[in-house]
């Protein structure tokens, strides 16, 4: 247990049982999240099998004493052989895309705006950006089931004042996702946000339009650079979970509105394929971790350009 | 700011704040409607309390609610217990063998799609059940431990926060002062984030008690929690109980909410008002 | 000096490739207020924590009253300290936090109220059990702490910058009342502190440290009269510094010659220093005289233009350039009010005793 702590000194200092309070997390992370996610990789190489589990073994220990490793590849080439899933990835990623968008374009101008409320008004703008959130993501999804329907109140005020006649077929879109995407995570995106636009200096602002800069400038040259981080925050807050979502296109969503969650779901609960499913996971996964590497290194090298 | 920029950033806001709220709104309305057609307003019958009526009637739901509650509040009380120890290690023992493994361990299942985080729990259970045979079947117990897992990290990201901020020469004086390490967190250190903790514990049972995702892939039969019954309701399209139970729930956490938002803030001023008094006096 | 009451052995502390305490030995006796006196970075604060125990020294032994405490935890050690930040308990009353370390010692509850009641009597805290920290001013902080690490009588107390978080006026105040106390408890004082004047007031003797090393140990005057190094003159106080060289070194008197001052200077002492070496030659600039004729004395005398004048109450700083271009900085107490002080471009004559100068080699 010594080796633990490279620090004799440390050990001493701490609680006697300092091992324990590491261990007790660390061995729950490693049975709960890095084994089962270790399987998931296991099983993407599995053969598919009419049992419980569905599964062919991956690892037989035969009877002559020898250890077969039997992977099959099978699953990634049928994966990326079919267009279906090909088009979910990519349509994932575009409906993230296009949805972390337009909540970074409404919440700039509502964090920026919070940011410098009045101080009395400030904290209650704050507490009505959180609130949604504490409040259950899966009733204010099907809040919108309501608004959007054909007899719902949207279409109603439509043909009320005339700009339609009959109903819009708003519910089973893209657009629903869409509204559904932005509603689920503009506090995530107006969190990070607000605390990097309160965290400027208003001098520099005022220094800048000191020197003549106009306000469109200031902001573009002065406000959005310093910003930068919440925005990049506020961005991989909502485009993450955006990309693996399932219940918004799920209930909000066509039967064609296609996104990898909703995939990897039928695909394991619908036809019971757990090495295609864990496949598509272990897919999407190496994509997110693509991602984001790639945005922090054009962030950093952002970086690097502006010192 | 000039006159333009602010018209735009108060058109953003009421945009903005309308777009949030105008749901819930409707939600409450349409949830005193007597039509059983949701959206089609019943003039004649309405308001009616009829839906609240039935919610308490319904035995699944009310069964659901309860299996719910159970779970969300062993969840936030495994994962505050586990997210504390975890911040405690991560904020004071700067370095340990496998730290950044750690480190990497508790962050990523806030990131985690939950598809995948779902997905691969189950395959563990099953795992463990063909070898060892635990878990037998599936149920409230492994949906705890799936909560836990994923909502442990969000208790870290709060209680590493509040550690930061605890000057550690407090911490240091009262081991100068002869007590123990196990002492000095409990009497010390525990007492001076135990806001946090709370916080933590809060976020964790809504965590838990909101989930759908992971929850489907890791319950059994027997145990349907209350978002998976109500998923499976609003599959099948607008419901009228659904609008009074989000009513109920909208209510509580604003009551709560609001409450603590209040709390906070008075806590606040007493806190400066003090300051101010020590400052006169001495002056 | 009565006999090492607490002893420090050839202390190292070394954190990866950086050495912050370099090879320390000090000897400290009962009673004593020791302060240790340097920059930020000079290792004085690692110093200190080794004495608490909070940092494990690399190498070296540290003893008090006899017994090694080298890897004696600090929750055993006979050590208080009273911080930099108070690190006051927040969430405890001004009571509770001084009867905290009574308490982890298992006294009776009796004994330990009327013990805090006696600590908080005597840094005149009485009426203020029940506040909270953050319910008090910065010098009633202070006190508590102060009663805080007392209350324990240690065989040791150490103070981090004790009265760097106070403003000025209160700090003066502060000081008597610190020194006072430790008076009348007998508490071994170790003080930490960068400010050369607390250092002054409040030691009876100094460590002068740099770069993890100590310097030069001895009295205030000691360490002001008689700086051993070019750094330690420089650090305490104001001086002009000169380089020179050695040209006389007598048993009773050494001359050294100073290109810069343009006159040799005259010590009425020897100072047993290899001959023809070079060394620095300090001057505090209290100790050269003013006038306006020609004094009589043979030596250390030389002629200038007053550069410069700062009135500062007390005294007046004036700024003398010499014909080398040297400038030499002189102090002047006003001892009479509307004296007839001299003038921006006034032509003087400066001249300063033969004890005046300082000879550092290092």
């Amino acid at each position: 247990m010594h080796g633990l702590l490279s620090n004799r000194r440390l050990q001493r200092l701490l609680p006697s049982g300092s091992w324990y309070v590491i261990a007790a997390p660390y061995l729950w992370l490693l049975l709960f999240f890095l084994i089962p996610f270790l399987i998931v990789l296991k099983i993407s190489f599995a053969n598919i099998v009419l049992a419980m589990p569905p599964v062919e073994p991956v690892f037989v220990w035969t009877q002559d004493q020898i250890l077969q490793i039997r992977l099959h590849f099978s699953n990634f080439a049928f994966v990326f052989g079919d267009d279906l899933y090909i088009e979910a990835f990519l349509n994932s990623i575009k409906v993230a895309g296009i949805s972390t968008l337009l909540a970074l374009l409404l919440g700039y101008p509502m964090a920026y705006g919070i940011a410098r409320a009045p101080n009395g008004w400030r904290n209650v703008l704050f507490l009505l950006v959180v609130l949604p959130f504490f409040t259950s993501f899966l009733l204010r999804v099907y809040a919108w089931l309501g608004l959007l329907g054909r007899n719902g109140p949207i279409n109603g005020v439509l043909m009320h004042l005339g700009l339609i006649h009959e109903p819009l077929q708003l519910l089973q879109t893209d657009f629903a996702v869409y509204i559904g995407m932005v509603y689920s995570y503009l506090p995530f995106m107006i969190l990070p946000l607000y605390s990097a636009i309160e965290k400027l200096d208003l001098n520099l602002l005022e220094a800048a339009a000191d020197l003549g800069c106009r306000p469109a400038r200031v902001f573009m040259k002065v406000t959005l650079p310093l910003t930068k981080q919440g925005i990049f925050a506020g961005c991989l807050l909502v485009f993450i979970p955006a990309v693996g979502e399932y219940v918004i296109p799920a209930l909000l969503g066509g039967p064609d509105t296609l996104m990898i969650g909703r995939v990897v779901w039928d695909e394991f609960f619908g036809n019971r394929d757990w090495p295609v499913a864990s496949a598509l996971a272990i897919v999407l996964l190496v994509l997110l971790s693509g991602l984001v590497l790639l945005l922090q290194r054009v962030q950093a090298r952002g970086e690097a350009i502006h010192e | 700011m000039n006159e333009r920029r602010a018209g735009l950033v108060l058109g953003a806001m009421a945009v903005g704040f309308s777009f949030l709220y105008l749901p819930i709104f409707a939600m409450i309305i349409y949830s005193f409607n007597a039509s059983r057609l949701v959206t089609v307003w019943d003039s004649a019958n309405s308001p009616t309390l009829a839906w609240y009526r039935e919610l308490f009637h319904n035995g699944a739901l009310l069964d659901a609610a309860r299996l719910s509650f159970k779970i969300a509040t062993a969840n936030a009380t495994g994962a505050v217990i586990l997210g504390t120890l975890a911040a405690f290690a991560l904020e004071r023992y700067r370095r340990f063998r496998g730290r950044a493994m750690f480190n990497l361990l508790t962050t990523a299942p806030m990131v985690l799609p939950e598809v995948i985080t779902g997905l691969s729990l189950l395959l563990l259970f099953v795992a463990l059940e063909q070898t060892m045979g635990w878990p037998r079947g599936r149920g409230a117990v492994t949906i705890t431990i799936a909560h836990i897992t994923f909502s442990m990290a969000y208790v870290i990201v709060i209680v590493k926060a509040r550690l930061a901020t605890v000057d550690r020469s407090i911490e240091e004086a009262a081991m100068d002062l002869g007590a123990r390490p196990w002492k000095v967190f409990a009497v010390i250190t525990l007492p001076l984030i135990a806001s946090a903790i709370a916080s933590g514990w809060v976020l964790a049972f809504i965590l838990s008690w909101d989930d759908l995702v992971i929850t489907s892939f890791v319950s059994g039969p027997s145990s349907t929690t209350l978002p998976q019954l109500v998923f499976s309701k609003v599959r099948l399209g607008v419901s009228p109980d659904i609008n009074a139970l989000a009513t109920l729930l909208v209510l509580v956490v604003t009551a709560c909410v609001v409450s603590a938002g209040i709390y906070m803030l008075q806590a606040e001023r007493k806190r400066l008002h003090d300051a101010q008094m020590a400052f006169e006096e001495s002056a | 000096m009565s006999e090492a009451y607490i002893r420090i052995e050839q202390l190292t502390k070394r954190f990866g490739e950086f050495v912050a305490v370099r090879q320390v030995s000090l000897e400290i006796a009962k009673g004593e207020v020791f302060c240790l006196l340097g920059g930020s970075g000079c290792g004085k604060t690692t110093l200190l924590r080794m004495l608490a125990g909070f940092e494990e020294p690399s190498e070296g032994r540290v003893t008090i009253d006899g017994v090694d405490v080298t890897h004696v935890p600090p929750y055993e050690r006979p050590v208080n300290m009273m911080f930099q930040s108070y690190a006051l308990f927040p969430h405890m009353t001004v009571e509770q936090n001084v009867a905290f370390g009574l308490r982890q010692d298992g006294l009776r509850r009796a004994a330990i109220s009327s013990q805090v009641r006696d600590m908080l009597a005597l840094v005149q805290l009485e009426g203020y059990e029940k506040r909270k920290p953050h319910q008090l001013s910065g010098g009633q902080r202070q006190r508590v702490a102060l009663a805080r690490a007392l209350v324990k009588r240690p065989k040791l107390l150490l103070l981090d910058e004790p009265l760097g978080a106070l403003d000025k006026k209160l700090r003066e105040h502060t000081q008597f009342e610190l020194i006072k106390l430790q008076e009348q408890l007998g508490v071994t004082f170790v003080i930490v502190t960068h400010d050369q004047e607390e250092a002054m007031t409040l030691a009876t003797r100094i460590g002068v440290m740099r770069a993890g090393e100590i310097l030069q140990v001895g009295t205030p005057a000691d360490i002001y009269e008689f700086p051993n190094s070019r750094f330690v003159a420089d650090f305490i106080g104001s001086v002009n510094m000169m380089a020179g060289r050695l040209t006389v070194d007598e048993a009773d008197h050494a001359r050294i010659d100073c290109p810069e001052l343009g006159v040799s200077v005259y010590i009425d002492h020897g100072v047993s220093g290899p001959p023809d070496s070079s060394v620095s030659v300090a001057i505090r600039p209290e100790k050269i005289q003013m006038s306006a004729a020609k004094p009589a004395q043979p030596d250390n005398v030389v002629n200038g233009v007053i550069s410069g004048v700062a009135y500062l109450g007390g005294a007046t700083r004036y700024l003398v350039r010499l014909p080398t271009g040297l400038q030499l900085k002189v102090t002047a107490p006003n001892t009479h009010r509307h004296e007839e002080n001299f003038q921006q471009d006034e032509s003087v004559w400066l001249y300063w005793d033969g004890s005046a100068p300082v000879v550092v080699t290092r």
